[in-house]
């Protein structure tokens, strides 16, 4: 068990390597830096330039060296948790993501909750009634979730939450709550706030989770050993729950490394909409305004808890199924 | 014991000639499916998954209509009515204080709220506009080249119809909807057709070699999987340059869909080839002779291509909606190209939500084709597998 896992894990780190070129080269190819169009902006602005300023920030952050020794520079600090510097926020990047941190986890918990509890009764339901009505009108609920682009479902539940409810849903908290610390008062605010996020975003996921659910059950239940079960008198309930339900459940934790990542990235055209303080619209606007070690460290980050959460699933899959650890195999 | 019991029923013989083989004979039917061809069990069994048929036909019909959307649409792309901005949509009525006329609209009547400064439109019930059939109206050049005015249905003379209402600079929005049906629909197709050839040829050469090829793919694969999906998008469409003509930027962005998509494909193939290739027919080919190239070709591509163009049909939804997705923030395609992205990106906040909901109708198409390419995926996936 320990040699798998230290194979897996050592599996990580040319994923690693690969990655972290790919995201450099990713926001080193738009034309210019961060600076020409920054200045370009002030100009626009009718500002003035402080020239002196961002030569010496150009000096200081390599500008006028080569991309691979700046890429080194920068893939050397990521592993002491050195992210680099924020140029439009003028703040260390671990600074600007902290503070957005939390209110994504939040949401994104939130979220996988209500993924889960709608998901699973239906997935189950589906499964055990295939073919009835019941099995494709659900079905078809969670495809229409699907189907709609969730920033116009956000509109759309913003709009109508307006009308019946007079919330104002702009954000995560109510207006005087924005820069204080966080209190009892502050947390119910928020989580008045925090349904349609939760919504909207859970409705694009539970679609695909209820068709897993569905086809994975399935498969369990075509068995013999559930025929054999039913007909030694086993209660319907209990010959699904105690061995077709679980045995369908190792999809789901090769998923939980998946989850991981969101967490932290969150939805981010929906959290643009509903202008929610996560760390989604902040990536894009970094992306944006080539705000590059923020953009690069961001993603970056994101792509280590992908594979640390593909780790850590395969992990728990060995563990649980003893059938993955005998062959040394990755579920995956 | 219970001598007599049996002794009771009488001794039966059949009188027919005994058949030795009568187990094995099968009635017609069973000869008909026994004998039939794999590529007609798959038709028999997607026949059976009646809303993925319908799908198909849903599908195909909208196809075809992407072909002549110049006819269709009453007005043409860039017509603009600027006495009817934001003119809500219009009914189509039959009958006219009790008598039958035809389809036709009453005209609007706008007048201007000078306290809103909202322009506000009222059916003008005296005003009947009959609609004009196979008519000519609005010029336009089909696909381009030829020019024509021919339409299906035009306004009357004079006269305007606005389906779906129309846009704040008095576009008709079903119009538009018809022909940004054109763009978002090819961009699945395209899309999809590269991530395929590179998922195959990616999967392929990962999943037959093995070794070194293999790891490398695989590497390869788990790298462009552990960014999110959004985030890739955005830094590959900020590299297009602004300075690139509009179709120019319909190709940059199906480039980018296909480049990301790839990998779920390439990982089916691989695995895929991995089961295949353990199978006793392939290792009787190999047996008897066949080169490489004749296995990969003969025998592996046709055992799981039913398999991945089903699996492609499912993930053209995710290329359509990551269109509307970049479209709305700015990064996908701009005008004069007009998609389904590009249609909603004028439904952006809440404002027009509330005052002007048609806008946000372009999103009616948008789900109806994903529906329709989920259940038709649904279907071609059990077909794929017809002894199943």
């Amino acid at each position: 068990m320990l040699g798998y896992i230290i194979k897996r894990a050592a599996y990580m780190i040319p994923t690693l390597v690969l990655t972290s070129i790919l995201v450099f080269a990713l926001i080193e190819l738009p034309p210019g830096d961060y600076f020409e169009s920054h200045i370009a902006e002030l100009l626009a602005s009718g500002e003035s330039v402080d020239q002196q300023q961002i030569e010496y920030l150009r000096q200081e952050y390599g500008f006028d060296r080569p991309p691979w020794e700046r890429y080194l520079t920068w893939v050397s600090g990521l592993p002491f948790g050195d992210f680099g510097y924020s140029f439009e926020h003028q703040l260390p990047v671990n600074e600007v993501i902290g503070d957005r941190l939390f209110f994504t986890m939040v949401v994104t918990f939130f979220t996988v909750i209500f993924t889960w509890i709608i998901a699973f009764p239906i997935g189950i339901y589906s499964a055990t009634h295939q073919y009835s009505w019941g099995d494709y009108g659900l079905t078809f609920l969670g495809l229409i979730g699907l189907a709609t682009p969730n920033f116009l479902l956000a509109l759309i539940m913003m709009y109508l939450a307006n009308e019946w409810f007079g919330t104002s849903i702009g954000g995560l908290v109510d207006p005087e709550y924005v820069d204080q610390p966080l209190s009892w008062a502050k947390f119910v605010s928020v989580l008045e706030h925090l349904w349609i996020p939760v919504i909207v975003i859970g409705t694009s996921g539970t679609a695909a989770m209820i068709r897993r659910v569905r086809a994975n059950l399935l498969d369990e239940l075509r068995k013999p050993y559930v025929t054999t079960a039913r007909a030694k008198g086993v209660p319907e309930f209990r010959g699904l729950m105690k061995y077709p339900f679980r045995m369908s459940l190792n999809f789901f934790i090769a998923d939980i490394g998946g989850i991981l990542p969101t967490i932290i990235s969150g939805a981010e055209i929906v959290a643009i909409v509903l202008s929610l303080e996560t760390t989604g619209p902040l990536l894009i606007a970094a992306l944006q305004s080539q705000d590059m070690y923020l953009a690069g460290s961001f993603l970056m980050l994101l792509a280590f808890l992908t594979v640390i959460g593909v780790l850590v699933s395969d992990i728990a899959l060995a563990i649980l199924d003893p059938r993955i650890r005998l062959q040394g195999g990755v579920s995956r | 014991m219970n001598v007599e019991k049996t002794s009771a029923i009488e001794h039966y013989v059949n009188e027919e000639p005994f058949d030795p083989r009568a187990i094995e004979t099968m009635t017609p039917e069973q000869e008909k499916v026994f004998l039939a061809s794999q590529k007609r069990l798959m038709w028999w069994k997607f026949k059976r998954h009646r809303v993925a048929v319908i799908s198909g036909l849903f599908l195909a019909f909208i196809y075809l209509a992407t072909l002549i959307s110049e006819v269709i649409a009453p007005y043409s792309l860039e017509t603009r009515n600027s006495k009817f901005i934001y003119a809500p949509p219009q009914g189509i009525h039959l009958f006219h204080e009790g008598e039958f006329i035809g389809p036709f609209v009453y005209g609007y009547k706008s007048k201007l709220d000078l306290d809103t400064l909202r322009r506000i439109y009222t059916e003008d019930t005296s005003d009947v506009q009959k609609l004009r059939f196979f008519c000519s109206g609005d010029a336009y050049r089909f696909w381009g080249f030829i020019k024509g005015d021919f339409h299906i249905m035009c306004p009357a003379e004079g006269g305007q119809v606005f389906l779906l209402g129309s846009d704040r600079l008095g576009r008709d929005v079903f119009s538009r909807m018809i022909y940004g049906a054109r763009i978002s629909l090819t961009i699945g197709l395209v899309g999809i057709s590269i991530s395929f050839v590179l998922g195959i040829v990616i999967g392929g050469l990962a999943g037959y070699y093995g070794g070194w090829v293999d790891l490398v793919a695989q590497r390869m694969i788990e790298v462009i999987q552990s960014l999110p999906a959004i985030p890739l998008w955005l830094a590959l469409a900020a590299i297009m340059p602004v300075t690139w003509s509009p179709i120019l930027v319909y190709f940059g962005i199906t480039i980018i869909l296909g480049l990301i998509d790839w990998t779920g494909l390439a990982r089916a193939v691989r695995s895929k080839l991995l089961a295949l290739r353990e199978e006793d027919y392939i290792l009787a080919a190999r047996l008897m002779g066949a080169k490489p190239s004749r296995i990969i070709g003969n025998h592996l591509v046709p055992g799981f291509m039913s398999h991945l163009i089903a699996s492609a049909t499912i993930t053209i939804p995710t290329m359509i909606l990551g269109e509307t997705a970049l479209s709305f923030l700015g990064l996908g395609l701009r005008s004069p190209i007009v998609s389904w992205g590009v249609l909603l990106n004028e439904a952006q906040n809440i404002n027009v939500v509330a005052l002007y909901p048609w806008l946000i109708l372009p999103v009616v198409p948008v789900i109806l084709v994903i529906l329709a390419f989920n259940f038709f995926g649904d279907g071609l996936r059990d077909a794929a597998d017809p002894y199943g």
